[in-house]
């Protein structure tokens, strides 16, 4: 185990919880983010102002909650929640774990997540991926999982192709990490191929519109499967792991069946990731195999319950990419299906996503929609010749739906809306 | 055009220009042509294929800086498209790709590119990134609905003395140079800031599209999820509801999962 370790390069992998200085650490101890944030407002750096301030602290509130840690920091566009929770439950096997597990992956987040759990070695941590560079310099992580990079929010977030620039400095100018990273993402593997250090995982995609030009040379990468390459640079991302459909493939040519009890090609693309990252820390792979298929929700994701005669499996979905993987796990025809979406500020206001989804595979079967922006999603379904009924809420949605299976698909804040009012519900 | 041959929409470089989800466009004009029984068909046209010069209309995307330029060299080499437009073609086009169909463009690098020189346009960078919700009120003698779409876009496109405006802006910032407009018009080439997609939101401008195309008047074709969608995204624009037509042909949705009739749009097909 500590040879695996040590092969890290952390420099420290102590599992004693370093001194803080007793300011922060009494507004750590006292909880609660935004007081906390508040205090080192007053203590801090006087003249700077509002938000940006703010992040400053942040900032250097993370590198002083962060010291004296193993950081492993989890980012890119989906499965970052996922991933998370299959790696920190890998790592538990070593020691305690911080981890922002509900999913707050802003600075604040990371911040109340290693503040109340200041004695864990480990932190395993989801950072949105537009703050990863800021993260990564403020906690010097020891490794930095990079799972993919596509279309996501582009009011908010912008173009893909410019984060993946900004990745792509972040990483070369971070030499003691190490990048794990996936190979079958060409933004990824362009990204990463500026770190020092990485490890290739081929974990696949299924979604490739984003990776059409070579980050370099700007000419059009060949459309075939596999591993990024482009004729001005040969393809060098020796891939020590590989998904290998419901199998892992490891490094030293053993094929262990994953065995997931979340669903789905993109999970298993998470569980390759986070079982290659643990690795890397020392857990044996027995175990660390074994920690991950006890996962059996994520939040409420992939979360099964019974209401009447209905069997419901919670899914959720954000982005094209996110919709193609999760459309293509809803593989049994007699399954119903509940879809829902909302435009909040958190889920991107602009829908026009909707239409890069291929909802013409929902042909055949019982569809109900409902969601703040349902008016979008009825105009998209009815293009693609898919019948469908509206409804009001998850409960009014139901009560269309014959006994049996029903898969619910949401995007963020709806996803959230649905989860709530089911809990209500009892 | 003879009825015996498809309708043939090209899709123009969707690998490059498809990021805002614009190719959306292409389905509602085969849907909209379908619904009637005029057939059509959807030619996708990638970066390592030749353009067709025979389609009867043309459709470009948004797409981001590094795309938008090496859509602009390919679509330079390629005399059939100029040719296809010189010669009648009917082209619709959504952000990036009417930047490119202008004179210069420049990409948020402020680096300047040469555009293929169809509209009398040229586009510079703008400060702040325009995103947000838009409505424009379309040419008066065109008499069609208000327009709506999403921007997000970081163009100030100035229009020369051959092209006209789309619109006027209501809400939003459209082309962010000159008088508060969206787009361009000339000939038989419309381009606009408009995602949504926009001819999903507007389908008086789709039909409008399909009537140069073939050459006929269409009847309207009513869809209930549509007039929905519209007052949805004018009422967020909180732009006042027109009266008239649009609240006339406004209807619910009816609920379809126990009918095994038709898909929901097929009232007018």
């Amino acid at each position: 185990m500590s040879r695996r370790l040590n092969r890290i390069h952390i420099g420290t992998t102590t599992a004693i919880s370093p001194p803080l200085r007793p300011r922060l650490s009494a507004a750590v101890a006292a909880g609660g983010c935004a007081s906390w944030a508040s205090r080192v407002t007053k203590l801090g750096a006087g003249g700077t102002i509002g938000g940006r301030v703010t992040l400053l602290l942040a900032s250097d509130a993370l590198t002083r909650l962060a010291s004296g840690r193993t950081i492993v920091l989890v980012s890119g566009t989906n499965g970052k929640t996922t991933t998370t929770h299959l790696l920190a439950a890998a790592l538990r096997q070593l020691g305690p774990v911080a981890t922002n597990h509900e999913g707050a992956n802003m600075p604040e987040g990371l911040v109340r997540a290693l503040g109340r759990d200041r004695r864990a070695p480990y932190a395993v941590l989801e950072v949105d991926e537009s703050y990863l560079p800021q993260v990564a310099s403020a906690v010097h992580p020891a490794a930095i999982v990079v799972l993919n990079l596509t279309r996501d929010q582009l009011d908010r977030v912008g173009e893909v192709r410019q984060l993946e620039a900004r990745l792509r400095s972040c990483f070369a100018g971070l030499p003691g990490t190490l990048l794990v990273a996936n190979a079958d993402d060409r933004l990824v593997s362009s990204a990463a191929g500026a770190a020092q250090r990485v490890l290739w995982v081929r974990a696949g995609e299924s979604w490739s519109a984003d990776g059409g030009l070579c980050t370099k040379c700007g000419r059009v990468v060949a459309a075939v499967e596999g591993p990024w390459s482009c004729r001005c640079e040969p393809d060098t991302r020796a891939a020590a792991w590989a998904l290998d459909g419901d199998d892992v493939l490891t490094p030293d040519g053993r094929k262990l069946p994953l065995d997931l009890r979340i669903p789905g090609r993109a999970s298993r693309a998470d569980a390759t990731m986070a079982l290659a990252t643990a690795l890397e820390f020392g857990v044996p792979v027995a175990i660390a195999l074994d920690a991950i298929r006890h996962v059996s929700a994520v939040n409420e994701r992939y979360r099964v319950l019974r209401i009447g005669g209905l069997r419901l499996q919670l899914l959720l979905a954000k982005n094209p990419a996110g919709w193609l993987e999760t459309l293509g796990l809803l593989s049994d025809r007699e399954v119903s299906v509940v879809l829902a979406v909302n435009g909040r500020e958190a889920d991107g206001r602009d829908l026009s996503w909707l239409w890069d989804v291929p909802f013409e595979r929902l042909n055949a079967r019982h569809v109900v929609i409902l969601g703040e922006r349902q008016a979008d999603l009825a105009v998209r379904l009815a293009y693609a010749g898919i019948p469908f009924a509206q409804a009001r809420n998850i409960r009014h949605a139901l009560s269309f739906l014959p006994p049996g299976a029903v898969d619910v698909v949401a995007n963020y804040t709806s996803f959230r809306d649905i989860t709530k009012e089911l809990a209500h519900a009892g | 055009m003879p009825a015996e041959s498809a309708l043939r929409i090209g899709l123009v470089l969707p690998d490059l220009l498809g990021t805002y989800g614009d190719t959306g466009n292409a389905l509602v004009l085969r849907r909209r042509l379908e619904w009637r029984g005029i057939p059509a068909e959807m030619i996708r046209i990638d970066g390592s294929d030749a353009v067709p010069a025979s389609c009867d209309i043309y459709l470009l995307g948004g797409g981001e800086d590094a795309s938008q330029d090496l859509a602009a060299s390919i679509l330079r080499s390629q005399r059939t498209f100029t040719y296809a437009i010189d010669h009648g073609a009917v082209v619709f086009a959504v952000c990036a790709g009417m930047q490119i169909l202008g004179g210069d463009f420049a990409a948020s690098d402020g680096q300047r590119h040469a555009g293929l020189d169809l509209l009398d346009i040229a586009t510079i960078p703008r400060t702040r990134r325009a995103v947000g919700e838009i409505v424009v009120k379309p040419r008066s003698s065109w008499h069609l609905d208000l327009l709506t779409g999403f921007e997000n876009h970081q163009g100030a496109t100035s229009l020369g003395p051959a092209a006209r405006p789309l619109g006027a802006v209501l809400k939003g910032i459209g082309n962010g140079a000159g008088q508060p407009s969206d787009g361009v018009v000339q000939g038989r080439c419309i381009g606009t800031y408009m995602h949504g997609p926009a001819l999903a939101r507007n389908p008086d401008l789709a039909d409008l599209l399909l009537s140069w195309a073939t050459g006929t008047r269409l009847d309207r074709l009513p869809i209930g999820s549509v007039e929905n969608l519209r007052r949805d995204r004018i009422r967020a624009a909180h732009i006042p509801l027109p009266s008239g037509r649009a609240q006339h042909s406004l209807r619910s949705v009816p609920d379809r999962i126990t009918t095994t009739g038709k898909a929901v749009p097929c009232a007018g097909g």
